[in-house]
């Protein structure tokens, strides 16, 4: 069994006390330098793809309210931009960055990735992530949606959820299905530059997708030609029946948290009946398993590294992923023993930036070859290559040409 | 020419720098995209052309046009010239990691954006270019376009400056809402914020109403740098008072000294040091060896670029019918235009507000020189402003900018990638010998670069 690997990357890493640490770059956060060689290091670890946090919210533990805290990182760039910007500088690592759906234009969105898509000549792929709702009144296009407060939540911490938490991941599902319209707008071989009869493009291959919906409407086509893989890869980060729907339904990969190998077999269960649901049972969907990562060279120095970050937060690090704290050796049996379940791949989140990055591509990525579970080298030129998803026929084309391609 | 460089030494203390900016040509009819050198329209490889060329000849910035809907003509996609280009930022963002000293300026839609997220994609921008970045201001009023997004077309035609002001204001508080001074990222003490509140804002207007924080720490350059273009006094005023740039439509040296005056002294009135509006106008150019070689291409340009069927949509702009029934060869329509029927083309900007003044205007011009439905389109449709020998256009330019008729100008090529190389191989050397042109760049930043002063935190 071989699985698909990635990185989750996000400001110094995922323990809210990471900058602190010696090889921490706090001060480097928001150049390109930083980016490129963390995106360099994954890329040497023959990794599947990257992916790069974003929201049109400063970091909050509060899905609804700012803090004021100064002991933790806040301020993001844009996340569709800074794969942009390491693009030129990789070859073959996938570039999955989150971009808004609530607020945002799916317009906009799709041919931001589809030029993504462009410049990484085929190496695009895009979280679809729901804002939260401190995000509304940075746009006040919308009445603020209302939440309720969850059985579980711990003062200070709440857990909410939307009151129409069905209606924003409608609206998401919307928007996947108009930038997925918008990028088959142009058929392969629109471009002919016919000199002879002075066309630019065969407009019987440019397609109005006139997608109507209840929260927008989009005409189209694209202002971009078809991106490189056809569609870019589309990725959603779930944790219950509705996300996963989402998921099931309009995405290429879905980002789950199970807690254990029961947890996961019942999600892997769900999301595979979702998938059938949405008549997509001869798609390839992966579902893959989110852990945060926190390695060491033995147990008790990875025990004891997370002691000192723990002991210089106030609150106790907990992440909605399982976070794993150990050797890279027992890393690898742990995602090989959850492969079992029918993830097919793993989103690994370091805790610490680059340390447990580099933990992960010189000492696990090896231990999972040694066990024959990953590649030696990069076959494929594409995200969608790497993943082993076929570059797909344009629904709208009419000519077999349009469509083999 | 010893005593040309002796003289250029001297001068080098007193003359006036060009700026120069690129832009790459796409969706219009300048650009021979039938032409057996002409290269994608939508590889990045043709974009790394032109930004490394423009570098290599000392450019201060690329810019990229836009455009957010397929033009139509008669309600069918406009398929004669280029259609289709990439989204501008990711480009620019994807060019940062190839150039290191060129201004990135993107033209970015007023109307079809919101302040927040736009005013963090250009800070992201200018965070991940070392403070190169640039933004041409447009806003748009058409429904038309106004069908690929959830917002829709519904701006007023006269509120423009209204939604370009409120945006460009709100961007800038958004841009201030970091002191330069917010990340501390002392690991001892455990501080990474010095003021838990930065990020903290609020802009209310008649067209946006927002508050809370903002997430992109200040950029190198504060703002990124600030391009207009405006030719109704309205348009000057508000460009005067908020641009650091702004596009000039004029080329004839006295009305482009009456324009470069009026903005000076607009900007002067709204409390703006001098020098601190750059005018710049667009230009095209064909070189050759001789002047006759020069022109001479030219003309077969223009005629590749205008063809007769071209000839008939270009005025189709103006009389807004469908004219493919009159022949290029014969003269114009004698019909009058029907500027208030349903659009023949849509999804281009109008370029002419009184389309019956401009009709007299072309048959007294057609009538006055003989010319053909198509040599009038050439004429009015397919201007190249600079062409001559190399030695010839680096005097022409140096001298339009050193009598004030600009600061520089924006240049394209009707060639795509390459047609940029020849500029930068003959002209822009004599521009430098001159010493009218930085022979190696000197500030870190494009505001640097172009001698704009610093934005600070309002």
């Amino acid at each position: 069994m071989t699985l698909h690997l990635a990185v989750a990357l996000d400001g110094t890493g995922w323990h809210p006390a990471a900058w602190r640490e010696q090889r921490a770059r706090p001060d480097e956060l928001f150049t390109a330098r930083y980016w490129a060689d963390l995106v360099a290091e994954a890329e040497s670890g023959l990794l599947d793809y990257v992916t790069i946090e974003d929201a049109l919210a400063l970091q909050s533990p509060s899905p609804t309210s700012h803090d004021d805290r100064t002991d933790q990182v806040r301020g993001r760039l844009d996340a569709v931009l800074i794969a942009s910007r390491v693009a030129p500088l990789t070859r073959h690592i996938g570039l999955v960055p989150t971009a808004t759906v609530s607020h945002t234009e799916p317009f906009h969105v799709s041919k931001a990735i589809a030029t993504l898509d462009h410049v990484s000549s085929g190496r695009a792929g895009w979280r679809a992530q729901v804002s939260p709702p401190l995000a509304n009144a940075h746009f006040g296009r919308r009445a603020p949606i209302a939440f309720t407060e969850l059985p579980g939540s711990t003062p200070g911490r709440p857990l909410l959820r939307p009151d129409d938490f069905a209606d924003a991941f409608a609206e998401a599902e919307d928007f996947v299905t108009a930038a997925r319209l918008l990028w088959d707008s142009w058929e392969d071989d629109a471009e002919i530059r016919d000199a002879a009869t002075e066309r630019f493009v065969d407009r019987d291959k440019l397609h109005y997708i006139d997608f109507h919906g209840r929260w927008f409407s989009v005409r189209g086509p694209s202002i971009v030609p078809r991106p490189p893989q056809g569609q870019p890869v589309v990725a959603v980060l779930a944790h219950a029946t509705v996300p996963y729907r989402l998921g099931a339904a309009s995405a290429d990969l879905v980002h789950v948290t199970p807690r254990d190998a029961d947890d996961a077999r019942a999600i892997v269960a769900e999301v595979r009946d979702l998938q059938r649901a949405a008549g997509r049972e001869d798609e390839t969907v992966h579902i893959i398993g989110d852990v945060v990562v926190l390695l060491g060279a033995t147990t008790a120095e990875a025990e004891d590294r997370r002691a000192r970050l723990d002991g210089r937060s106030d609150v106790a690090f907990e992440s909605d992923a399982p976070v794993f704290t150990g050797t890279a050796a027992e890393l690898a049996e742990l995602l090989l023993a959850l492969a079992e379940t029918g993830l097919t791949g793993f989103r690994l989140r370091p805790a610490v930036l680059p340390d447990d990055l580099e933990a992960i591509t010189r000492d696990l990525v090896p231990e999972l070859r040694r066990r024959g579970a990953f590649r030696d080298a990069y076959a494929a030129d594409t995200l969608r290559g790497l993943l082993g998803l076929p570059r797909p026929a344009n629904r709208f084309a009419t000519t077999t040409e349009g469509a083999a391609r | 020419m010893t005593a040309g460089v002796t003289d250029g030494r001297n001068d080098r203390e007193r003359k006036k720098q060009i700026i120069l900016g690129v832009f790459l040509s796409g969706v219009n009819h300048h650009t021979l995209w039938a032409d057996p050198e002409a290269g994608s329209q939508i590889a990045f490889s043709t974009f790394e052309h032109v930004a490394r060329t423009a570098e290599r000849g000392r450019f201060d910035f690329f810019f990229l046009a836009e455009g957010l809907a397929l033009r139509e003509r008669n309600g069918l996609i406009f398929d004669q010239d280029v259609v289709g280009r990439p989204d501008t930022l990711p480009v620019l963002a994807a060019l940062a990691a190839v150039t290191e000293h060129l201004g990135l300026v993107g033209t970015l839609n007023a109307t079809f954006n919101e302040p927040y997220e736009l005013a963090r994609q250009l800070a992201s921008l200018d965070h991940l270019s070392g403070g190169r970045a640039g933004w041409n201001v447009v806003t748009s009023f058409d429904a038309f376009t106004g069908q690929n997004f959830r917002r829709g077309g519904f701006l007023h035609r006269d509120d423009r400056y209204v939604r370009a002001g409120e945006f460009l204001a709100a961007a800038r508080r958004l841009w201030d809402s970091w002191p330069a001074d917010a990340i501390v990222a002392d690991r001892a003490a455990g501080t990474f914020l010095r003021d838990g509140g930065a990020g903290a804002f609020a802009f209310s207007g008649k067209q946006f109403d927002i508050e809370g924080r903002f997430t992109t720490p200040r950029s190198p350059q504060g703002h990124p740098v600030i391009l207009q273009a405006g030719v109704s006094p309205q348009g000057r005023d508000f460009a005067a008072g908020g641009a650091d740039a702004i596009f000039s439509p004029y080329h004839r040296l006295d009305e482009a000294q009456e324009f470069y005056r009026d903005i000076q002294a607009r900007a002067a009135r709204q409390g703006r040091p001098p020098g601190s509006v750059k005018i710049l106008p667009s230009a095209s150019f064909v070189l050759g060896d001789t002047r006759e070689e020069a022109e001479e291409r030219q003309r077969d340009i223009a005629h590749r670029q205008v063809t007769g069927r071209t000839a008939q949509i270009l005025l189709e702009s103006v009389w807004n019918r469908d004219l493919s029934g009159y022949d290029p060869e014969g003269p114009l329509p004698d019909i009058d235009p029907d500027p208030t029927g349903p659009p023949v083309i849509r999804g281009r900007a109008v370029l002419h507000q009184d389309p019956h003044r401009t009709v007299a205007e072309w048959r007294a011009l057609a009538a006055a020189n003989d010319w053909s439905l198509r040599e009038l389109a050439i004429h009015v449709f397919s201007r190249t402003e600079f062409v001559g020998t190399p030695a010839q256009v680096a005097d022409r330019i140096d001298d339009f900018v050193q009598r004030d008729g600009s600061d520089g100008f924006i240049l394209g090529s009707h060639l795509v990638p390459t047609g940029l190389d020849e500029f930068v191989d003959t002209v822009v050397p004599l521009l430098q010998e001159r010493g009218s042109l930085r022979t190696e760049y000197t500030g870190s930043t494009l505001r640097e670069n172009l001698g704009i002063p610093p934005r600070t935190a309002s």
